[in-house]
């Protein structure tokens, strides 16, 4: 059977879902071998052989930390000259794009981003794409080449598919263009121990209509009572009321999940294009007319600040 | 020493219009106005405050894409940058990501360059890709999602706000950048912008201008295809209740019966 590569995302040898997604995915056309690199790589092993790995590459090197994204091509690209495979699948993360976008590149092949299904073809593997903030889907496949395809998150269900998970070290030689790009410096990200807003099954987001920084404890509370990552408009970001990273939307995060919950959110095609191919919508917004209501499942014209604690003292009597 | 920036603009269509495909599954651009895509008037801006810092700095955008693509030039050249390029040959028609990083590639080596400047997505593809395409094909560090950039003394410095951490970069010049939204508002043209700009030079440079040849790019050359392409179907009119003292208890009861809590 074919082999299909697969760019594993990891935290320090914590496999992130969307790389277990891809594996499910991965089976489909093939037999995943996943790619896994830097500090904690091998540690990813066991993770990746119980979703269906037959084997997994590893390699550490201080390059992936000191340098941006191009050793990683380099290892992606040595792993595709060891492998041969029908296709590379990699997470759809602004990392994982440009590192797709390159490898593609050298490889004489052509790259879709942001795939959202995935599924065996007569001419190679046909990727569903969600486009023009989710009003259109198509189907695409890559003509020329391996395909290279980058993938979203929760675009499928991860399911356990024990295989070997052989682990082999990649041997890999750095291009002269691997340093060009130094990380002076870092700074992770605090954990605020929610989910990650991308892999989440539960979002809720709030507007401008919170009014305010101190306002979002309101949301946080409702996320906590649900189990789920808070998100932020451009408008409450831009206000200085939440973290970028939390914002949803076209240049913020598309997420995808079971229920988004919109709450101040007037729903501009912006924010649509991040959040309409959630599963499950409801809005809170005291406008009847804001636009976010053409996509809910279920909405309440209403005040949030009447609507939300009553809604969360509700869901914790309920779970008790 | 002058340094010179190219900066990539493209003209998509209005977001806010209805964006739809044509019969040989491309983007429909008869339909819906065009403009300049917003998140390329951040790379814009960034160009313009670097070669105001600079002591001699020459800005040139550039475009490839149909005849409509001028109005993103003039949007830009009104905005304060000094001349522009526009790639139009019929035999673009359709090109992909892998294309359009060729022509525009071959474009900025014509045109000489120290600095790169890229939107960090389109508001049409959106794929992310073509500035780090270009520095792969320019063979120039990538210095890329920048929401903080600045050039000095043949350096290029930047924060990228990653998911897991934010970095501080720096690389050499020659360099290709892209900025987020985030890097600062961008600028209005002015009225005097705007009067400017009708005089300012717009060369106009084909395929074989660039030695491309046709099959390299469009549809046929195209490393991707599109098989279908269908319209979301509307999604049914959810129930929207007004809040009369028990919304909040309402919307418990739909989520429990969803299942989800
Ligand atoms: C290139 C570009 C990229 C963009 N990218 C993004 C993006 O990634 N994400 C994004 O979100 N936006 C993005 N935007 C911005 C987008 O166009 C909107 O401006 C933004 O989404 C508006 O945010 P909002 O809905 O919170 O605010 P508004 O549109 O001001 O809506 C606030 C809503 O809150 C309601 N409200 C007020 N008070 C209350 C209350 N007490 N109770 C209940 N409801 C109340 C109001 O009725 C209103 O509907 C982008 C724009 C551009 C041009
Ligand atoms: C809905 C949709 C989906 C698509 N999916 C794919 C796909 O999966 N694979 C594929 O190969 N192609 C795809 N294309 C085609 C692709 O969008 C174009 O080839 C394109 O110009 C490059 O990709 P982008 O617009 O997404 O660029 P991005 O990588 O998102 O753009 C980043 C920056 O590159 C610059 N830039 C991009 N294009 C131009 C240009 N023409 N002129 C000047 N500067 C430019 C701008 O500065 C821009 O901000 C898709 C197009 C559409 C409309």
């Amino acid at each position: 059977m074919a082999e299909v590569l697969v760019y594993v995302d990891h935290v320090d040898g914590a496999v992130r879902k969307p790389t277990l997604e891809l594996l499910t995915l991965a089976r489909r056309i093939g037999e995943p071998v996943a790619v896994a690199l830097g500090s904690g790589a091998e540690n990813t092993a066991a993770t990746l052989a119980e979703h269906g790995a037959v084997k997994v590459l590893t390699h550490d090197a201080s390059e992936y930390a000191e340098y941006l994204v191009v050793p990683k091509v380099d290892a992606l690209q040595a792993a595709y000259e060891q492998v041969s495979p029908a296709a590379v699948l990699v997470p759809s993360s602004a990392e994982g794009k440009e590192i797709a976008a390159r490898l593609a590149l050298r490889i004489g092949s052509g790259i879709i981003t942001d795939a959202v299904d995935l599924e065996a073809g007569d001419e190679g593997p046909v990727a569903t794409q969600s486009v023009f903030a989710a009003s259109f889907t198509t189907k695409s496949r890559v003509s020329k080449g391996t395909p290279v395809i980058t993938v979203k998150p929760n675009s499928a269900a991860v399911e356990a598919a024990p295989a070997a998970g052989t682990v082999e070290a990649l041997s890999v030689t750095f291009s002269e263009k691997a340093t060009g790009t130094k990380v002076t410096g870092r700074t992770p990200r605090e954990s605020t121990g929610r989910p990650e807003l991308t892999e989440a099954a539960i979002v809720v987001s709030g507007g401008r209509g919170v009014g305010g920084a101190e306002n979002f404890a309101l949301i946080e509370t409702l996320a906590d009572s649900l189990g789920a990552a808070v998100g932020a408009s451009r408008a409450a970001v831009d206000a200085g009321w939440y973290p970028h990273t939390n914002q949803v939307g076209q240049t913020g995060k598309s997420v995808s999940p079971q229920l988004y919950i919109a709450t101040g959110i007037s729903g501009a095609i912006q924010h649509r294009a991040g959040m309409q191919t959630s599963k499950t919508i409801v809005a809170i917004n005291k406008d009847a007319e804001a636009p976010i209501f053409d996509l809910v499942d279920y909405g309440i014209v209403g005040d949030l600040f009447e609507v939300v604690p009553q809604l969360t003292e509700q869901i914790r009597a309920r779970k008790g | 020493m002058s340094l010179r920036i190219v900066v990539t603009v493209k003209y998509v269509p209005d977001a806010t219009g209805d964006r739809h495909f044509a019969d040989d599954l491309t983007v429909d651009r008869d339909d819906v106005d065009g403009l300049l895509s917003e998140l390329d008037e951040y790379a814009v801006e960034q160009a313009l405050q670097i070669a105001e810092d600079a002591d001699d700095a020459e800005v040139t955008v550039l475009t490839v894409g149909p005849e409509d693509a001028k109005d993103a030039l003039r949007k830009a050249l009104s905005m304060g940058a000094d001349k522009a390029i526009h790639v139009e040959d019929d035999d673009l028609h359709g090109t992909d990501a892998i294309g359009t990083s060729l022509v525009l590639a071959k474009a900025i080596e014509k045109a000489g360059y120290d600095l790169v400047i890229s939107g960090m997505a389109s508001t049409d593809g959106t794929m992310g890709v073509v500035p780090a395409l270009l520095a792969e094909r320019l063979g120039v560090p990538q210095v890329t999602l920048l929401s903080e950039v600045s050039v000095e003394d043949g350096t290029v410095k930047g924060r990228r706000d990653g998911d897991a951490a934010s970095e501080q970069l720096e690389a050499s010049l020659p360099a290709v950048v892209s900025v987020t939204d985030q890097s600062g508002e961008a600028r209005y043209p002015s009225f005097k912008g705007i009067m400017a700009a009708k005089k300012k030079p717009v060369e106009s440079w084909d395929l074989s201008d660039l030695e491309i040849e046709a099959e390299e790019v469009g549809l046929e050359g195209a490393y991707t295809t599109v098989e279908a392409a269908a319209e979301r179907p509307a999604r049914t009119a959810g129930t929207i209740v007004k809040d009369e003292g028990e919304g909040g208890k309402q919307l418990a009861e739909f989520l429990a019966s969803q299942k989800f809590i």
